[in-house]
């Protein structure tokens, strides 16, 4: 249920626009990019020592928006329930930014963004980005925003790559990261979902080559993609309590239409999916991802030597898409590196979605983490939280 | 446990004094890390948990504790030799599915193992069992057959020869009773053996710790 009364408010999406010619951004390919523009929202205020700065990421398909309403919406940012005065990320101490990863659709500059060299999107004239390059961008805007240092990096699935990213990149310029139903490295298994969705879109003969802007959209093919990538966000044990083997409403003379609801579900939400997303941003972002491999090769352990920022690491236990055994994974890199760290897997049945919606728990082990980290720095009253 | 004005517990109290100024201690079976905060806040440790509950996590975290959700008995695998100066396994090494393992794999992690064990042989445990022909229940083993945590019943004899046939070195031996610690025939009348251990590899120290009746350090 959505509280108005524990919400940010109205809240605006705002934009910065850097690393324009001939600063443009090296990407880990090689290539050098620019302009960038990242949208990003900001909620609760900054404090003068810009000591309780928190940066939240987010995951496949989402956006800057975490929290709050933007004017004339019914629904609140993705992240609303643990965003607000008296929640886990507790607007009234700290001071959030959530940004639109570069490669977005939802504001940042993505492969729908207009090429300034041609004038039109660019579509696969895009570079290829990764995680580390989503992190780079990101680091512009906290210089812009004047922060030094960030009390935390946190973020769920893709949002937890960034975070980590984070850390080991910037390691001097974070004190704590909350990774939260992630990885350190995209799995075969995860990549092939990936894949699934990237050749049902490439399937769409309105994808054309990714040049579709202005024309008929492979809306079909992203669907399928969305339909595929919600499968394996959610349980088994959540589809039955969600769906069981119950029939839709409507009975039609038999043709292949939904009949369960389950079908219908996904159609739905798979068909919808066109009005908020780029499927070229979905290739790029899903390629991002599976590229994803922090240790790069060499050990986890080795790429963690250093880093002094303690983690909290949650894992769901009903998440079959990123196993509780990856974050394991993680812990135990933090064992061996002498990083102060706390893991816990959460019981839940929601599957890969329980970041999002299981908030109770996670909410608790957030909030005294922050508490611990903001120890000392004056961003919180002690014996208040 | 019985409780001292301060409110720490007699077993705390002994674990508190054991562990020096500012080292690292890895707590297995940590619980809701009452004893982990204490140890910060007295001896400023760097305290690291592991606890399989996690209702118990959730204590600890609000606790400002660090600690990972895992099995013992799987746990420890990961740590480098010597990583910690003092491991401590109080009240849960009878928990665990394999004490052998457990045991050797905390030895091998911490310079110094704490080990706290409740006695199987009390007094009153032999009484409930010899007079009753009932399974013991006592206040270091306060649960009924068919709830208890415990799968290893042990006394603090047997802890005792099990590090001496081991050759575990035992460096100091505490023996607590209803709220007061116990000096004599401590497998009798003490309801835990607190143990500070140390080695696995070395012999046998020549003496057993039954025989050093005022439980000081010896």
């Amino acid at each position: 249920m959505v509280r108005r009364d524990k919400s940010v408010g109205i809240v605006e999406t705002q934009y910065y626009t850097f690393a324009n010619s001939p600063s443009e951004l090296e990407l880990e390919s090689g290539e050098k990019f620019g302009p960038i523009t990242l949208a990003y929202e900001t909620y609760g205020k900054l404090n003068s020592e810009k000591s309780n700065a928190i940066l939240i990421h987010h995951a496949l398909t989402g956006d800057a928006h975490a929290a709050g309403f933007h004017p004339g919406d019914k629904d609140p940012g993705w992240w609303d329930n643990m965003v607000g005065p008296g929640k886990a990320f507790d607007t009234d101490y700290y001071f959030i930014i959530c940004s639109n990863v570069l490669g977005g659709c939802k504001g940042s500059t993505g492969p729908a963004s207009i090429n300034p060299l041609t004038g039109r999107p660019y579509g696969l004239q895009f570079p290829v980005i990764t995680i580390k390059d989503m992190v780079n961008a990101q680091r512009y805007l906290i210089d812009y925003l004047g922060i030094e240092k960030l009390l935390t990096v946190v973020g769920g699935s893709m949002g937890g790559m960034q975070a980590l990213q984070w850390v080991v990149s910037y390691p001097d310029r974070v004190r704590s990261a909350i990774p939260v139903a992630t990885t350190a490295n995209h799995s075969p298994q995860q990549i092939a979902f990936n894949e699934v969705g990237r050749q049902a879109i490439m399937a769409d003969p309105n994808w054309n080559e990714g040049d579709y802007y202005g024309k008929e959209l492979p809306a079909k093919g992203l669907s399928v993609a969305r339909m595929v990538g919600h499968i394996t966000y959610m349980s088994d044990v959540s589809m039955s309590e969600k769906f069981g083997r119950k029939f839709k409403n409507t009975k039609q003379p038999f043709k292949f239409s939904p009949e369960f609801e389950v079908e219908g579900y996904l159609q739905y939400r798979g068909d919808n999916f066109i009005k908020r997303f780029d499927p070229n941003s979905y290739l790029y972002i899903t390629k991002a991802i599976d590229y994803f491999d922090l240790a790069n090769g060499t050990g986890l352990r080795e790429v963690f030597k250093g880093i002094t920022a303690p983690f909290l690491i949650i894992a769901f236990k009903s998440d079959w898409l990123y196993p509780a055994y990856q974050s394991q994974e993680i812990a135990r890199a933090c064992k061996l590196a002498g990083i102060d760290a706390i893991y816990c897997e959460l019981n839940s049945n929601y599957g890969h979605d329980a970041f999002l919606v299981e908030v109770d728990e996670q909410a608790h082990l957030i909030k005294y983490f922050l508490k611990r980290v903001a120890g000392g720095l004056g961003v919180i009253d002690e014996h208040s939280v | 446990m019985s409780t001292a004005s301060n409110g720490i517990s007699l077993d705390h109290q002994i674990i508190v004094e054991i562990v020096g100024q500012s080292s690292s201690v890895l707590d297995l079976g940590c619980g809701d890390g009452e004893l982990l905060s204490i140890l910060v806040r007295e001896k400023n440790v760097k305290a690291q948990g592991i606890e399989i509950d996690d209702k118990a996590i959730f204590d600890c975290v609000a606790r400002g504790l660090s600690v990972f959700h895992d099995d013992i008995d799987s746990g420890l695998s990961d740590y480098e030799d010597k990583s910690f100066d003092f491991v401590i396994l109080n009240q849960s090494f009878q928990q665990v599915k394999k004490p052998d393992t457990v045991l050797k794999e905390a030895l091998r992690v911490g310079k110094k193992v704490i080990i706290g064990i409740p006695n199987f042989a009390h007094i009153n445990a032999r009484f409930q069992i010899f007079f009753r022909g009932r399974t013991p229940v006592t206040g270091a083993l306060p649960y009924k057959w068919h709830d208890t945590p415990n799968l290893h019943f042990l006394s603090i004899l047997d802890f005792v020869n099990y590090c001496k046939q081991r050759n575990i070195t035992v460096e100091e031996a505490y023996f607590v009773g209803s709220g007061k610690k116990v000096a004599l025939f401590p497998n009798l009348f003490a309801q835990t053996g607190i143990f500070l251990i140390s080695g696995g590899s070395k012999p046998a120290a020549e003496d057993s710790p039954e025989r050093n009746s005022n439980g000081q350090r010896r």
